[in-house]
């Protein structure tokens, strides 16, 4: 079992407010990303939730049970770091088996679980090596056994791929979701990449600044977004905004288009625009459009042959337009 | 950089340093050697030429010389075990946040910037002598007889005053070790559920391994040499009771004129400062390996 609930939780350090009120409800078994710019209190959630920060004021459930002031060690959780935060100076084995050595489990039992945790990892060849030995994705590896052969309530991951290279994260980040559909536990993943948050999540929580601008499925994030911040920073490329007259013809403040909401034309459409850069991805092209209202990003298919200087019309799709108040609220 | 004539110019730029080092090393050792081979007794003037083994033999043979050569170790050990575990308890004190940080560390350090001869001195004069030193006084404000330490416990004296001088140092080296110690792998121990003591154990220890060596090799350098603290306040004494073997080699050569046996003790001393040598390397050297 393992319900997460913060209610009312507050964090200042000093004068500084890093959270200012914060209630979710994690459910038990779900996988719930954090996401958000730097700076936005994401990791300080995290490290509050696992108890390596105190709470200024509020209350963290974990089960039900009040565990606001019980120490990390207490609260049954397991955390997967940035840096991996591996023991250097003791073999994989020794590492994966340090949280059960210090339960004080009998050794066979050590043994049998670190052989466990080994084989669900692929790292049965690397047990007796030292973590320096290892690539970035063993490492990684390596930390995630550590966190399993505990069989926390929990998993708590802070950026856990964000040292490792394009295709290795993909990799992890499939395995990570394997690994969560085998083990079926809660898990908290902290991350900046919304492409992460998208592709691993079953309920996204977007924080701005210390808040909680919206908690919801990943699709529900894409598809209704609860403000600008969150429509800006769901979807990639960034989603489109235009302000002043066009949006008043919306009768709004602002409206915003997705890149791949647009229909291209050569000829005729209600936005001109000059195409300053295009990027071709081969099954995407992404074209930087200079228009009347500022610039934006169009996706077109990959057989697209715009160049730099191409005169070409935007016809925003009319049904898949977001509107938004002079709050930033959607409407 | 690598050019021929950048490497001749350096070379040639070098060359004076290294003369003057090279000589610097190789005259008084070959000196020293020279005369641990000659009859050359200050007192004795007329008695001169080759000795032989001879100045080695009276050395070596004095009952003094193995007094000496034990008292060498237990005082290098005695201070190394001090420092390093007083240094130890220091540098996880010190590494707490706390108010004035800085100025505090400064303090802990500043024992290391007073000489040998004036902190042995200072000890001497104002903590350890029976009449007017602090614990003195301390003894008879508890009712207890002064305690005579120079005389009483000589050898000990001597490694509390130089381990006091030396305590900043394994210190500050331990300390700076610990900073290097990462955050998340003292909350990954933490989260994994060690305590405190199993935290020092099993994360801070290992890692203060290489800081640990390295504070043994070079206090071990500097410990075999010891002189002032021992000229200062026991002048060896009482007997040979504290006597090392560089105070030795000064008790033969100056105090009893003889160069030829002060010569001999002192090529003794370079062989067992190697031979000691030889020994750490392999003992803990190991841990110097990245």
């Amino acid at each position: 079992m393992g319900s997460i609930t913060l209610e009312h939780v507050n964090k200042s350090f000093g004068e500084v407010e890093i959270i200012p009120d914060i209630s979710l409800d994690i459910r038990d078994g779900e996988f719930v990303v954090f996401v958000g710019p730097s700076g936005c209190g994401k990791s300080t959630l995290l490290r509050l939730i696992a108890g390596l920060e105190d709470t200024t004021s509020g209350h963290i459930r974990l089960d039900g049970q009040d565990v606001t002031d019980a120490p990390p060690a207490k609260r049954g959780l397991a955390m997967v770091f940035q840096s991996y935060a591996l023991y250097p100076h003791m073999s994989v084995r020794d590492n994966i088996a340090f949280p059960l050595k210090m339960a004080k489990m009998p050794q066979a039992d050590i043994d049998r679980k670190v052989e466990y945790a080994a084989r669900t990892l692929n790292l049965g060849s690397y047990l007796d090596r030292r973590p320096r030995a290892l690539s970035g994705g063993q490492r990684q590896r390596v930390a995630i056994g550590r966190a399993i052969v505990r069989e926390p309530k929990a998993f708590l991951f802070d950026e856990p791929l964000s040292n490792l290279d394009a295709a290795l994260r993909v990799n992890m980040r499939l395995e990570i979701t394997e690994l969560h559909q085998q083990l079926k536990t809660t898990m908290i993943y902290v991350t900046h990449d919304q492409v992460e948050a998208m592709t691993m999540a079953d309920r996204i929580v977007v924080l701005n600044a210390g808040n909680v601008e919206q908690f919801g499925s990943p699709l529900e994030l894409y598809k209704n977004p609860a403000n600008r911040f969150v429509a800006g920073f769901i979807g990639s490329p960034k989603m489109n905004f235009v302000d002043g007259a066009e949006a008043a013809k919306h009768g709004v403040h602002s409206i915003g288009v997705r890149p791949e909401h647009f229909r291209i034309s050569t000829s005729e459409g209600p936005w001109k625009g000059t195409v300053n850069v295009a990027e071709q991805l081969g099954s995407d092209t992404f074209l930087h459009v200079q228009t009347d209202f500022g610039l934006m990003t169009v996706r077109a298919d990959g057989d697209q042959t715009f160049k730099h200087g191409d005169t070409i019309y935007l016809t925003p799709d009319q049904t898949r337009i977001y509107r938004f108040d002079a709050a930033g609220k959607a409407i | 950089m690598a050019t021929k004539q950048t490497r001749a110019l350096a070379r040639t730029m070098m060359a004076p340093a290294v003369v003057v080092l090279f000589i610097w090393m190789i005259v008084p050792l070959v000196m020293t050697l020279w005369f641990s081979f000659q009859n050359y007794n200050l007192i004795n003037p007329m008695m001169t030429g080759f000795a032989g083994w001879a100045n080695y033999t009276y050395v070596i043979g004095d009952p003094s010389f193995t007094q000496a050569l034990v008292n060498t170790l237990i005082l290098v050990g005695g201070v190394l075990l001090i420092t390093i575990v007083g240094g130890t308890f220091l540098a996880l004190l010190l590494d707490q946040p706390i108010w004035g940080q800085g100025i505090l560390r400064i303090i802990v350090i500043s024992p290391f910037f007073v000489m040998p001869p004036v902190a042995a001195l200072i000890w001497k004069n104002g903590f350890m002598h029976p009449g007017y030193g602090m614990l003195g006084h301390l003894w008879k404000f508890f009712g207890l007889q002064p305690v005579d330490w120079f005389n009483q416990y000589p050898l000990f004296s001597v490694i509390v005053i130089v381990a006091w001088q030396w305590l900043p140092f394994a210190t500050l080296i331990l300390l700076t070790a610990l900073q290097s110690l990462s955050e998340e792998q003292r909350e990954a121990a933490e989260m994994d559920g060690a305590n405190a003591v199993n935290r020092f154990r099993y994360i801070i220890l290992p890692h203060m391994a290489r800081a640990i060596t390295i504070v043994i090799l070079i206090q071990t350098i500097f410990l075999l040499g010891i002189f002032a603290e021992i000229r200062v306040t026991t002048g060896g004494g009482p007997g040979y009771a504290s006597t090392n073997i560089a105070f030795l080699v000064f008790r033969t050569g100056i105090l009893s004129n003889d160069i030829g046996a002060g010569s001999a003790g002192g090529v003794v001393a370079v062989i067992i400062a190697n031979v000691v040598a030889i020994f750490l390397m392999r003992a803990v050297g190991k841990n110097l390996d990245a």
